[in-house]
């Protein structure tokens, strides 16, 4: 389903970022780099008006030829990013929302973890397989 | 836009073929019947048709619209009547006109109701009922003809035929060629009429479309559907609702039919592939990109009406529909997001159909579209809007810059060779694919189509162009804010520049997004671009910057083994050069290349003295991935002497961590924060301030040493206090040839050095031994690796590391080994000598000049420690002491500098005697002296002797004074008793030490034996013990057999030793004193008498109390001289007061209570005083007390002469005090200040000059005066009158 996730901190530096091995990984870094871009132009444009009534999903961020990226930012200005194939069109925008979600869930899950040091990568096994879950399931 | 739209059909057109197909139609309506009077009406009805909206009820449910209408006027002919099954709706007339001004009854019937039932027939054999016929009248051809018939009549004539139940189809129009009233309102309501009717038909004519469409596309599944077909029919619908102007339900069709094509599309994916599809998967033959100058591109419609469109082409027909749409509709945004949408849907639909795409022809197409969606909106939009857009459209210019960069290198534009021929023809397939330009561009310079051709006719133009749009999308994204994708471009472009093999160009843009991406904390970027940076670095020669870089990909964990391994090769043959000779060398950061993980301190304190070794310990962590030989390690370390104020005092060495080494946990190990190596900030880091570098100052004054002030100093101000922003990224090790300044070598400082040092991956300890030759603090500065020619730098060690050096003068302690000296008793004294910087030799020795009082008694085992400076035991040797007459000389064992010897010494103390009394006993009366040492025995008031000793110290021409404390563990008091004419001595002795003493051997002797004297004991024991804090009472008897001498001195002797130490010797304790005039002089006698006639004393009444004084000695030669004596008729008599005091209110004196006599100096003589007294209470009482004292005239001078400038009468009190000692009570003091007063009234408080004759008392010496009658009683009965009994019970 998805060929990239990345969870960015509020700084801009990646907390975790994973993509299908089968790819250049690379690509996606410079992608999920420049998507940032966009997040913040979109966040900034939203956050004046209804900053505690915003919606945490951005949505399409931007398309490129053979990706779609999209956004999601948490209250605390963390970001999720998510790389999707252009060729699956089968994704609907639901079906996005709902793999945000649950990187949300488990991404606090893991902040809840009282041996996990904020600002630190991710190295949760269960954020993990969730993410694997999200890129497994297409492929 | 609308406006725009030009009216320039007229009716003078109308007979010609109607021009359909372009977008300036409206809807049809015919005219039939006079042509002459529609003509004359013609303008004004085009007119005014559209200037009012009308009301739009539509079916299914859709929102009713306000709408204009238009109608374009065409004469009737059957022609126009649509055949059945004819789908088109442009050319479909909504409504059907008859005109007629016919108004005489007669022409009617001739002509006009033939034609008109023509044209009803014709109207329905093709199944219209959209008609209406107007009637105009007008006033001239009412003139004209007759009115015989009323105008209703033809009216009604037609209705009665026409309109049998649409009365309404028929309107009358009247003069509408004149400006009236009349004839306003007759328009008005027939343009109603006539608006009404047209949207009736356009609502059941539509609707009747639209299910015919629906219909069609339900049957979709079918075998023989096509798409083409379809799309022809529901874009009719889209025309219609486009002439109405009703562009949003135009674009919905337009919408529908993408979304319907969409899903074949993503069917034929999944394996559902319609028939029809086939036709889309031809190969692309042409690739000419988008044309959005047309309103309609007929040639691409004509394609698809033709089923002959290729995938492309439907895409770009569709998709400038839509544009022109989303034009009118004033969305030119929405376009420029459409467009990038269609341009990646259309590559992902080529690959899913598996279409065949001549390589790059997709490209070709991408930026001609790009570029033409770009300029399709510029020409509707101004500059202003433009910009504040820029958001918009920046991606359709990096789309396109993008495949204009894929296209150069796929025609061998961007190599350094130019183009080969194979590029050539691969060119040539791709410009035939573009044919030729269209029309509408061809006049203009800047077309995309030009711009390609040109781009690929040559590398300069390629260059031009592909710069051009770069920067364009990079200022776009600029000014947007997207900083991030302006630097993607730019990288992008220095990949470009560095095909081209311009370096320089390149340089600048790498480095920018080499900046960012360490910022940020992205390492695979940092990874991938550092390593096009080396690349960069290393074409432009510049080989500092490239070492630096290369050291940092060397210990990149991001790349392999192999490539880490290549560009640690690059530094070490870089480092093996040996060319030039010049000592040019590179000092590159160490950050990369290893980091200062841990450095350790041997021993921990680091603080040591002058001369002794230090060792350091580092954890340098490699970070190249194979061993690494460097031929020195040195740190730089900065010197900073001895401040005055930090002196380290002696004799703390184990003092820490008060000041100087932060960070130093007590086993000496200074821990360094881990960065990453490849210099990006550790997470989080990046945007955490430094920690707090806190250190304490102390300012002294230089004279004295005293503190001025003290506080805490942040060490790291500029580091907290600099701005934020600018600062991150610029000072990163390795971002560039910036950071080359901060890597410089500090000169002139001292260096540890290590030679010959492999740094083997991973964590490697090196030692140093650090310099220690003077005195003063050493702070680690710099570490320096170097390899040949490399050096690597880090420079700054933080935390700040330190370690202390001191120096110290040789010192000599005397102190007490116990808690207090005890005087009289051998007592150990610890002697330690700290050497300092100062060598004891062999033979060297101390030596102790001897006083009497404290004699060193030296022991022959007397053995000395040695310590070393951190306190361990070196060694031990004997003293040898050797004494002499005036010097004890201790010669000292040969003891290393900085190290403690230590000896205890016994030492005793004799007590002082009485002379020393005086001083010790005023010293425990008065001010507590010994402040310095606060122990117990302040409180219990022990007498002190503070004895000096001079110590001549080999290291020093002064003599060393050092002062020991004593206390002496007794307090001697003696007290001189009578009985009549015997005398008692008693002596009392008190323990006031903490310790237990035995006493033994007490004895009482005169110093200047007296034979008449005799002393008899009447002690019982010999021996006693006496406990701490507790007392001995030692008495004799004074027996003379001639008379005394008037001054008797006594020695006291006593031996004592602690009890606890059994076998202890016994040491002698003396207590000299001196008893004056011992024998009695006087003996006073009291009688108490009842009154007379009574057998008792009675309470109230009078009593007689005779006081009867005598003289019992004859005066003695000294006494002679001291009493005062006045010759009178050759008796010598003295002056004596009495004084009769009852201090317990037993007694009330009446009369005077005390007197002068005059008592013969003889002895045996007697004076009686009689006095009244009468008692107060019953029972027996107590005799009152009976004073003598001497009286002194006032011309005789004080016996002693009072100190200089107390009053006169402190002095009396002061001697009566000293005399009286304890018998001396309150109350004699009190009278004897009232006869005192009464005597001398004249000067009562004077506190003046003491040479005012005035007469004085003196006290007798104790034991000078007997009383006889001392503790006697008298019994008192109650008064004899009084009956009641007074009983007190308690």
């Amino acid at each position: 389903m998805a060929v990239c996730v990345a969870v960015i901190a509020k700084e801009n530096y990646p907390l975790y970022i994973r993509s299908v091995p089968t790819q250049n990984e690379l690509k996606f870094h410079y992608t999920v780099h420049t998507s940032l871009d966009v997040v913040e132009e979109k966040v900034s444009a939203v956050g004046k008006a209804l900053a505690d009534q915003r919606e945490l999903y951005l949505g399409l961020l931007y398309p490129t030829e053979d990706y779609k990226v999209y956004g999601y930012v948490t209250n605390s200005k963390v970001k999720f990013v998510i790389v999707v194939d252009s060729s699956n069109t089968s994704l609907r925008d639901n079906e996005i929302r709902s793999m945000f979600r649950k990187l949300h869930n488990s991404f606090t899950d893991v902040m809840c973890n009282p041996f996990y040091n904020p600002g630190d990568a991710i190295q949760s096994r269960a954020f993990d397989s969730v993410v694997s879950g999200m890129m497994v399931q297409a492929c | 836009m609308v406006d725009q739209r030009e009216r320039s059909e007229s009716m003078e057109a109308h007979d010609e073929k109607p021009i359909i197909y372009t977008m300036e139609n409206k809807p049809i309506v015919t005219c039939a019947g006079d042509q002459a009077l529609f003509t004359s009406l013609y303008n004004a009805l085009a007119q005014q048709l559209p200037r009012e909206p009308m009301e739009w009820r539509r079916s299914y449910g859709r929102a009713p619209k306000m709408i204009h209408l238009e109608a374009n006027f065409v004469q009737f002919k059957e022609e126009l009547l649509p055949r059945e099954g004819n789908k088109a709706l442009l050319t479909f007339p909504f409504l059907h006109i008859y005109w007629t001004d016919c108004c005489d009854t007669e022409v009617y019937k001739a002509s006009v109701k033939d034609d008109m039932l023509r044209w009803q027939s014709t109207l329905r054999h093709h199944g219209t009922q959209d008609w209406l016929i107007v009637v105009v009248e007008t006033d001239g051809k009412k003139k004209n003809k007759t009115n015989l018939l009323p105008r209703t009549s033809i009216m009604d004539k037609i209705r009665n035929d026409f309109c049998n139940k649409q009365s309404d189809r028929c309107v009358a129009l009247a003069d509408p060629l004149k400006d009236s009233s009349r004839s306003q309102e007759s328009w008005s309501s027939f343009l109603t009429k006539l608006r009404t009717l047209l949207l009736m038909s356009f609502t059941k004519n539509l609707g009747r479309f639209e299910d015919d469409m629906r219909t069609m596309r339900e049957k979709r599944t079918e075998p023989g559907w096509s798409f083409c077909d379809y799309f022809m029919v529901q874009e009719e619908l889209a025309f219609v609702f486009e002439m109405l102007q009703q562009f949003e339900d135009a674009l919905v069709q337009y919408d529908e039919l993408d979304a319907l094509f969409t899903q074949y599309v993503l069917n034929f994916g999944a394996g559902d592939g319609a028939n029809w599809l086939g036709s889309f998967c031809q190969p692309v033959r042409s690739w000419n990109g988008l044309v959005l100058r047309r309103p309609i591109d007929m040639e691409k419609r004509e394609l698809i009406q033709c089923r002959d469109a290729s995938l492309l082409d439907l895409r770009s027909y569709l998709f400038s529909r839509q544009c022109t749409l989303l034009i009118f509709l004033q969305r030119p945004w929405e376009v420029t997001q459409r467009a990038l949408e269609l341009l990646h849907n259309c590559v992902q639909e080529l690959r899913l159909l598996e279409v065949s795409v001549l390589q790059g022809a997709l490209d070709c197409w991408v930026f001609l579209s790009c570029l033409e969606v770009l300029h399709r909106i510029e020409g509707c939009c101004d500059r202003a809007q433009l910009e504040a857009n820029f958001s918009h459209t920046v991606g359709l210019w990096t789309y396109a810059t993008e495949k204009l960069k894929s296209l150069g290198e796929l025609c061998g534009l961007v190599s350094e060779k130019g183009p080969d021929s194979e590029d050539l023809n691969r060119t040539v397939d791709l410009l035939a694919g573009l044919g030729t330009e269209r029309p509408e561009t061809a006049n203009s310079l800047q077309s995309p189509y030009k711009k390609l051709k040109e781009a690929l006719s040559s590398v300069e133009a390629f260059e031009k162009h592909y710069l051009d749009l770069s920067h364009a999308a990079m200022e776009m994204y600029r000014a947007i804010g997207r900083m991030r994708s302006a630097r993607l471009v730019g990288k992008s472009l220095a990949e470009f520049y560095m095909r081209k093999g311009e370096p320089q160009s390149a340089a600048l843009f790498l480095q920018d997004s080499l900046k960012s991406y360490v910022a940020e904390g992205w390492t695979l970027q940092i990874t991938h671009t550092r390593k096009q940076v080396a690349d960069c670095q290393k074409q432009l020669g510049q080989t500092e910057d490239y070492l630096q870089t290369s050291a940092l990909l060397a210990s990149d964990a991001n790349l392999t083994d192999e490539e880490r391994k290549h560009f640690c090769q690059e530094i070490l043959a870089f480092a093996s050069q040996t060319s030039s000779g010049q000592a040019q060398k590179a000092a590159l950061s160490m950050s990369a290349f290893a980091q200062l993980r841990e450095l350790r301190f041997r021993p921990a304190t680091a603080v040591l003295h002058v001369g002794s070794a230090l060792q350091l310990e580092l954890c340098l962590c490699s970070l190249m991935p194979v061993p690494v030989h460097l031929e020195q390690l040195s740190a730089s370390v900065l010197f900073t002497m001895e401040q005055p104020g930090q002196k380290i005092p002696y004799g703390s060495l184990q003092r820490r961590p008060s000041h100087g080494i932060a960070g130093l946990s007590p086993d000496g190990v200074v821990l360094f924060p881990a960065t990453s190596p490849s210099g990006v900030p550790s997470l989080g880091l990046a945007s955490a301030p430094p920690t707090l570098e806190l250190s304490e100052i102390q300012d002294r004054s230089p004279s004295d040493n005293a503190l001025n002030s003290t506080g805490v100093v942040c060490k790291n101000v500029h580091l907290l206090l600099r701005r934020q922003d600018s600062s991150t990224s610029m000072e990163m090790p390795g971002a560039g040839s910036a950071s080359a300044a901060a890597v410089a070598m500090e000169d002139g400082m001292q260096q540890l050095k290590t030679l010959d040092v492999t740094l083997l991956p991973g964590n490697n300890i090196v030692h140093f031994t650090a310099p220690s030759q003077k005195a003063g603090t050493y702070t680690l500065r710099q570490l320096c690796a170097t390899v040949g020619r490399v050096q690597f730098l880090l420079p700054h060690i933080y935390p700040v590391v330190q370690y202390e050096v001191y120096s110290q003068e040789p010192q000599l302690t005397i102190e007490p080994l116990s808690e207090n000296l005890l005087a009289g008793l051998p007592q150990k004294v610890k002697f330690s000598i700290v050497t300092g910087h100062y060598t004891l030799k062999k033979g060297e020795a101390l030596q102790l000049s001897n006083t009497e009082s404290m004699p060193i008694l030296h022991t022959h085992t007397c053995s000395a420690q040695i310590l070393s400076s951190t306190g361990e035991l070196v060694g031990e040797n004997t003293l040898s002491i050797h004494s002499s007459e005036k010097v004890t000389s201790i010669s000292l064992p040969p003891t290393l500098p900085y190290h403690t010897l230590l000896f205890h010494l016994e030492v005793l103390c004799h007590i002082p005697t009485s002379p020393a009394r005086p001083e010790s006993e005023r010293l425990t009366n008065g001010e507590v002296r010994y402040r310095t040492k606060s122990h117990v025995c302040h409180n219990s008031g022990m007498a002190s002797v503070d004895q000096k000793v001079s110590v001549d110290c080999p290291w020093s021409i002064y003599s060393t004074l050092i002062s020991l404390t004593f206390y002496i563990p007794f307090k001697a008091k003696y007290s001189l008793l009578s009985a009549g004419k015997r005398k008692y001595i008693q002596v009392f002795l008190q323990n006031v030490s903490e310790t237990n003493f035995r006493l033994d051997n007490q004895s009482l002797t005169q110093r200047q034996p007296t034979p008449t004297l005799e002393l008899s004991s009447l002690n019982a024991k010999a021996q006693q013990l006496v406990h701490s804090k507790q007392s001995v009472f030692c008495l004799w008897e004074v027996k003379w057999k001639t008379d005394p001498p008037a001054c008797l001195q006594f020695s006291f002797s006593a031996s004592f030793a602690p009890s606890d130490v059994p076998g202890a010797e016994l040491k002698p304790y003396v207590y000299d004193f001196q008893l004056e005039r011992v024998s009695t002089l006087y003996s006073v006698r009291a009688e108490i008498r009842p009154g007379s006639g009574e057998q008792h004393c009675r309470t109230g009444a009078l009593c007689g109390l005779e006081v009867s004084i005598t003289r019992l000695t004859e005066p003695s030669d000294a006494e002679r001289d001291d009493e005062e004596t006045t010759e009178t008729e050759g008796l010598r008599t003295t002056k004596l007061m009495y004084e009769v005091v009852d201090n317990s209110s037993n007694w009330a004196v009446c009369g005077k209570s005390s007197g002068l006599v005059s008592m013969p100096v003889a002895a045996s003589a007697t004076h009686k005083v009689q006095m009244e007294l009468m008692p107060l209470f019953a029972g027996h009482l107590p005799f009152p007390s009976i004073k003598v004292l001497k009286y002194l005239p006032h011309n005789a001078t004080p016996a002693i002469q009072p100190d200089t400038d107390s009053c006169l009468e402190n002095d009396n009190l002061s001697l009566l005090d000293k005399g009286l000692d304890d018998q001396a009570d309150t109350a004699s003091l009190r009278s004897r200040g009232s006869v005192h007063s009464l005597g001398s009234c004249d000067q009562p408080q004077q506190p003046a000059p003491r040479v005012l004759p005035m007469p004085r008392l003196e006290p007798f010496a104790p034991g000078q005066v007997f009383n006889c009658s001392r503790g006697r009683q008298v019994l008192v009965l109650p008064a004899a009158d009084d009956h009641i009994l007074e009983v007190n019970a308690t």
